[in-house]
C-alpha cells in the first residue's frame, strides 16, 4: 500500500507547510527585538513609496533608523507619481515626492495632506561621450533644443559654441527620460519652461510629457543605467546617481550667466528662498549667483489626520517620529551622499507641520524634540 | 540541373532535409546562450553569505538575497496549496462528467483562464485583496500565482485521468466501490506520477512570474515571512536590480537568476523523469 | 425446560461477569450501519458537490472579466471607442490615446510570429517526421522544452545584457541613434519565447498525418521534400496554422522581457529600430502611479482589451485543434 501512504503523506505534508506559512504571521513578532509594539503586539513596519530622486538618501537613512531604533521603513523607489497614487489610494503610510501634490490631486485624495520638505538636490546632465572625457558646458537653449529633438549630433554647432577650445565628436544623441510619473522631470521640464518658450508651448511641465524624442527609463536609476549604456546618449538624473555610477554631468549656465556645477554648495544655494508655510516652492532656474538652476526640494506627503483604514495610533506616532527624525538627525548623512541639507527655515517649516498632524484630533508629536 | 529529372528532385529533397535541420539546430542557441551567461555570471556571486544576507542599502557593496528566496518559497507554497487540491478535484470532475454541459463549459473556461495574460491576472489580485486589506501582502500575490497554476494542474490531471485504462474504473463501479473511494483509493493513485508533475509544472511557471506580483506584493528590502505584508520574491528583485545603475545591485540580479533559472530548470527535470518512467503523455 | 425467550437469535455469549447480554452483533451491525450512512452521506456531498468545482471555475473566470468591465468602464464612458484610435498618451493632460500601444503590441506580435515560424515549422518537421524517435529528437525537445521553462524576467535579463549591446553596435555602424532598445530586440525575444510553443503544437499535427497516406505517396515515387510538401504540410495545415495563432495569443500578452527591451516610449514607432511601448508593458510600468480615476480605468481598460483579444484567440485556436483531433 506504498501509493495509499503516499497520499496521506502529501495531504499532510501540505497542511503542514501551509501552517508554517501562516504561523510565521504569528511568529514574526517573536522574531523582533520587541521595541515599539503596538496594541495588536505586532511589529511596526512603515510602508513608503515615490521618488526616485531621494532613494539613495532614504536607503541610507532607514538602513540606520532600523540599526538605531529598530523600526523596520519599507520603502519602494517606484517615482513620484506612484508615491502620490499610492498615498491616495491608502495603500502606504507616506509618499515621497519631488513634485508637489497638484490641486486635482490633492481632491482626489480626500483628506487633507501635508507637505513636508526632506531634502533638497540637484537634477544634472548626466551623458555618455567616448571619445570626449571633459565636462561639458550647456546654456538653457542649447539643453532645451537637445531634448526637443532639434539638435541631433553632439558636434552641432550650436554645442560647440557653448564649449570653446574642446573637440566633439560626431555621434549621434540619444535622449534619455522616464518612462513613469517622476518628480525629476517636474523639476526639470519646470526648469526647461522657464528658460525657453518653445518647450513651454509645445511640451510643457509635468511629472510625465510627452517627450518629443528619446528612450525611456524606469526611475532615477533606469535612466541612470541607459545612460551608462547608450554611446551618446544624455539624460538627467539626481547627483547621486551620477556620482555613484562615476557619470560625467555638465555645468549649466544659470541666470547670473555662469557655468555651475550641480554640488551641495550650489544645490544649498539655490535653496537659500523663503518657504511657505505649507513647505511647497519650486527652486529651478534660480536668482543666485552661485545656484545650480536644475535644483529641488522633495517632500514627504502625509496625510494629516492620521485616524485613518486601520491605522493605529502607535503606528502614527512612529511615522511623526520618523519623519521628525529625518529632518533633524537624519540630515547628517545627506553630506556624504551629495544631497544639501535642510536649512533651518527648512527644517523649522517641516517641524511646524508635524506639529499640526493629529490622530483622531490629538496632536502627535508631544513634548519631544 | 533540371529540377524535374530525378536527380533534380532528389538535390531538392536533400536541400529542404538540410535546411529544415539547420533551422532546427539554430533554435537550440538561445538556450546555451542564456545559460551560459546566467550561470557565468551567477555562479561569481553565490557563496553563503549570499544566499543567506539581506540586500545593503544603495551604492554599498555585498549583501544577499534572503528575503526574496525566502518570499519566493514562501509565495509559491501558499499559492500550491490553494490551487493544487481544488485542481486536482477539478480535474477529476472533468473526466468524470464528460458528456456534460456544464463540464464543457467549466473545460472552456479552464483553457480561457490559462491564455489570460499574467498582467491581467496582477490587476484582478490588486482589485480583489489589495485594495480591499489596504496594502500590499505576500497572500494576494500568492492568489494572483494561484489562479495561474490552475488550469495547467487542472489539465494534466484531467489528461492523465483521461490516459488511465478505463477498465480500471469501470471494475471500481463494478465492485460498488463509492466515487469518492473510486478517486483517491483507485484513479489519483494510479495517476499519481501524473498529477505530481502537472503540480509540480504548475509550480515551475509560477516560480518566474514577475508581472502578477507587480501590485500585489510589491518587494520588500527586509526580510517578512508575514503573508499579510509585501514579500519581495526572486523574480521582482531580478527586475528591479537588473534595470538599475548599481553594478553591486546587478550582481545580485545575476545571482538571483541563476538561482531561479536552476530552481525552474530542476523542477522541469524532475517532470521530465517521472512522465517518462510512468510513461505518461502530458 | 423453556429457553429463556429473551435470549438474542444469534448465537453469542453472556459475559460471564454481570450476566447481562452484550449485543455485540447487533451493535456491530448498528455501527457497521452508522459508518455506511456515513459512508454514503459523505459520498452524497461528495457526489453533489463535485459539480460545484465546476461551478467555481465558471465563476472564476467570469469573475476576472466582470471585475475588468467594472473597473474600466469610466475610461470607457468618458473617452469611447476612439480611445483605441487616440495618437497621443500624455497622462498630464489627461490626454488617453491607446494607439502607440496598439501599434507596438501588433508590430512586436506579429514580427515575433513571423520571425518564429520558419523556425517552428523546421522543429515541427524535424520532430515529427525527419526523426520521430531517437536521442537525436529527445535531446531537441528536450532543450525546446527548457526554453519554454525559463522565466521570461530572465529573457528580459538575458536580452536588456547581451542582445540590446549587440544591436546597439549594429546601429552605431549604420549611423542611427545607437538605442539598443526598441522593436527589435523585443520582436527578437518574443520570437524565442513562442518557438516552443508553435513547435510542440505543430510536432502534434505533424505526427498525426495517417501514415498510409505518405506511404501511398513514397509508394508513387515522390521525394522525401514532395511528401512534405504535397501531402503532410497540406493535411496538417490547419492545426499548424492554430499552433501560431495560439503561439500568437502568447506573444500579445507578454509583458516582463518586452517592458526591459522596448524603451518604454509612449509613442507610435516609426521603423524596428525605434522604440515603442505595448499595451502590457505600458500597464506594467504605470499602474502603480496612475493618480486621477480615469488614467486608472484607461490602463485596465487597455487590459480588458488583452483580456478579450487573447480569449478570441485562444478560442479560436483551441476549437480548430479540437476539430482536427477529433477528426
Amino acid at each position: 500500500m506504498k501509493k495509499q501512504t503516499l497520499k496521506k503523506i502529501i495531504p499532510a505534508i501540505t497542511l503542514f507547510m501551509a501552517l508554517i506559512a501562516f504561523n510565521s504571521c504569528g511568529n514574526n513578532n517573536n522574531a523582533s527585538n520587541g521595541k515599539s509594539p503596538d496594541s495588536n503586539n505586532k511589529e511596526i513596519v512603515i510602508l513608503g513609496a515615490g521618488s526616485s530622486f531621494d532613494y539613495p538618501l532614504f536607503s541610507k537613512m532607514f538602513d540606520e533608523y532600523h540599526t538605531q531604533n529598530g523600526i523596520k521603513v519599507n520603502y519602494q523607489s517606484v517615482g513620484s507619481g506612484a508615491g502620490i497614487s499610492q498615498l491616495t489610494h491608502k495603500t502606504v503610510d507616506f509618499g515621497a515626492s519631488d513634485a508637489p501634490m497638484k490641486p486635482e490631486q490633492e481632491n482626489d485624495a480626500g483628506a487633507a495632506v501635508i507637505h513636508i520638505p526632506i531634502t533638497a538636490g540637484a537634477v544634472t546632465i548626466s551623458y555618455n561621450l567616448p571619445g570626449f572625457d571633459q565636462t561639458l558646458q550647456l546654456s538653457p537653449k542649447v539643453l532645451a533644443d537637445i531634448f526637443l529633438g532639434k539638435i541631433t549630433k553632439w558636434n552641432d554647432a550650436n554645442i560647440q559654441a557653448v564649449n570653446p577650445g574642446v573637440k566633439l565628436p560626431a555621434t549621434a544623441i540619444v535622449v534619455a527620460h522616464r518612462s513613469d510619473g517622476s518628480g525629476t522631470t517636474n523639476i526639470f521640464t519646470d526648469y526647461l519652461s522657464k528658460v525657453d518658450a518653445d518647450w513651454k508651448s509645445k511640451v510643457g511641465t509635468g511629472t510625465a510629457v510627452n517627450w518629443p524624442a528619446g528612450l525611456g527609463g524606469k526611475g532615477n536609476e533606469g535612466v541612470a543605467g541607459l545612460i551608462r549604456q547608450t554611446p551618446g546618449a544624455i539624460g538627467y538624473v539626481e547627483l547621486a546617481y551620477a556620482i555613484q555610477n562615476q557619470m560625467p554631468y555638465a555645468r549649466i549656465q544659470n541666470q547670473a550667466g555662469k557655468f555651475i556645477q550641480p554640488s551641495i554648495e550650489s544645490v544649498t544655494a539655490a535653496a537659500n528662498v523663503d518657504i511657505p508655510a505649507d513647505g511647497k516652492v519650486l527652486l529651478t532656474n534660480t536668482t543666485a549667483d552661485e545656484g545650480y538652476p536644475i535644483s529641488g526640494f522633495s517632500w514627504v506627503i502625509i496625510y494629516k489626520e492620521q485616524k485613518y483604514g486601520d491605522n493605529t495610533r502607535a503606528k502614527a506616532e512612529a511615522l511623526v517620529n520618523l519623519l521628525n527624525w529625518m529632518i533633524h538627525q537624519g540630515q547628517q548623512y545627506s553630506a556624504d551622499l551629495d544631497y544639501a541639507p535642510l536649512s533651518e527655515a527648512a527644517v523649522n517649516v517641516g517641524a511646524k507641520l508635524l506639529e499640526s498632524v493629529t490622530f483622531n484630533g490629538q496632536p502627535l508629536l508631544t513634548a519631544k524634540q | 540541373m533540371n529540377t524535374n529529372s530525378i536527380s533534380g528532385r532528389l538535390f531538392k529533397s536533400s536541400l529542404a532535409q538540410w535546411g529544415i535541420i539547420s533551422l532546427a539546430a539554430i533554435c537550440v542557441l538561445p538556450l546555451f546562450f542564456i545559460l551560459y551567461y546566467i550561470i557565468a555570471s551567477g555562479i561569481k556571486v553565490i557563496d553563503w553569505s549570499f544566499l543567506t544576507h539581506l540586500p545593503k542599502p544603495v551604492g554599498e557593496t555585498g549583501g544577499g538575497i534572503a528575503n526574496a528566496i525566502t518570499g519566493t518559497l514562501i509565495i509559491v507554497i501558499v499559492a500550491s496549496v490553494m490551487a493544487v487540491p481544488f485542481g486536482v478535484l477539478s480535474g477529476f470532475f472533468l473526466y468524470e462528467y464528460k458528456n456534460n454541459r456544464l463540464s464543457r463549459w467549466a473545460g472552456v473556461c479552464v483553457d480561457a483562464l490559462h491564455g489570460i495574460p499574467s498582467i491581467v491576472i496582477g490587476i484582478v489580485a490588486y482589485f480583489w485583496l489589495v485594495k480591499p486589506m489596504g496594502g500590499f501582502s505576500g497572500i494576494s500575490g500568492s492568489l494572483a500565482l494561484a489562479v495561474m497554476m490552475l488550469p495547467v494542474v487542472i489539465r494534466s490531471t484531467e489528461e492523465t485521468l483521461n490516459s488511465l485504462p478505463p477498465n480500471l474504473r469501470e471494475a471500481a463501479m463494478g465492485l460498488g466501490m463509492p466515487l469518492h473511494k473510486i478517486m483517491s483509493r483507485v484513479l489519483l493513485p494510479c495517476g499519481f506520477g501524473g498529477i505530481i508533475s502537472g503540480a509540480l509544472l504548475a509550480v515551475a511557471r509560477v516560480a518566474g512570474e514577475t508581472a502578477p506580483l507587480l501590485f500585489t506584493a510589491f518587494g520588500n528590502p527586509f526580510m517578512n515571512a508575514d503573508m499579510s505584508q509585501p514579500m519581495q520574491t526572486l523574480p521582482l528583485l531580478i527586475f528591479n536590480y537588473a534595470m538599475s545603475p548599481y553594478t553591486s545591485w546587478q550582481e545580485l540580479a545575476w545571482g538571483a537568476a541563476f538561482i531561479l533559472l536552476s530552481l525552474v530548470l530542476l523542477l522541469n527535470l524532475i517532470t521530465k523523469i517521472i512522465t517518462h518512467k510512468w510513461k505518461i503523455q502530458l | 425446560m423453556a429457553y429463556p425467550i429473551t435470549q438474542p437469535t444469534n448465537n453469542l455469549a453472556r459475559t460471564p461477569k454481570t450476566g447481562l447480554v452484550v449485543n455485540n452483533a447487533a451493535q456491530k451491525e448498528k455501527l457497521q450501519h452508522k459508518k455506511a450512512f456515513r459512508a454514503i452521506r459523505f459520498e452524497k456531498i461528495f457526489k453533489g458537490g463535485l459539480p460545484f468545482t465546476g461551478i467555481l471555475i465558471l465563476a472564476l473566470f467570469t469573475a476576472i472579466g466582470l471585475t475588468l468591465v467594472i473597473y474600466a468602464f469610466p475610461s470607457v464612458k468618458a473617452l469611447g471607442f476612439s480611445f483605441f484610435w487616440g495618437k497621443v498618451w500624455n497622462p498630464v493632460e489627461h490626454i488617453f490615446g491607446g494607439f502607440p500601444f496598439l501599434i507596438g503590441t501588433l508590430i512586436t506580435s506579429f514580427m515575433a510570429l513571423i520571425i518564429a515560424v520558419p523556425f517552428a515549422l523546421s522543429v515541427a518537421i524535424f520532430l515529427g517526421e525527419y526523426f520521430p524517435k531517437g536521442w537525436l529528437s529527445g535531446f531537441l525537445k528536450g532543450a525546446i522544452d527548457l526554453i519554454a521553462a525559463v522565466p521570461s524576467v530572465i529573457f528580459g535579463f538575458w536580452g536588456f545584457f547581451v542582445l540590446v549591446p549587440v544591436i546597439r553596435n549594429i546601429e552605431f555602424k549604420l549611423g542611427l541613434p545607437a538605442n539598443g532598445l526598441g522593436i527589435l530586440p523585443a520582436a527578437l525575444i518574443l520570437a524565442m519565447m513562442i518557438i516552443p510553443y508553435a513547435a510542440s503544437l505543430a510536432t502534434t499535427m505533424i505526427k498525426m498525418v495517417p501514415a498510409d497516406l505518405k506511404e501511398g505517396a513514397y509508394a508513387l515515387g515522390a521525394t522525401r521534400w514532395e511528401v512534405l510538401k504535397n501531402v503532410i504540410i497540406p493535411k496538417s495545415r490547419s492545426g499548424i496554422l492554430s499552433g501560431f495563432l495560439l503561439a500568437l495569443g502568447r506573444a500579445i500578452g507578454e509583458t516582463m522581457a518586452v517592458t526591459m527591451v522596448i524603451g518604454n516610449a509612449n509613442i507610435i514607432p516609426t521603423s524596428i529600430f525605434s522604440t515603442g511601448n505595448t499595451m502590457a508593458s505600458v500597464i506594467a510600468n504605470e499602474f502603480s502611479e496612475a493618480d486621477s480615476p480615469v488614467y486608472f480605468s484607461a490602463l485596465i481598460e487597455l487590459g480588458l482589451f488583452l483580456f478579450v483579444v487573447t480569449l478570441v484567440i485562444n478560442m479560436i485556436g483551441k476549437t480548430i485543434i479540437n476539430r482536427t483531433k477529433i477528426s
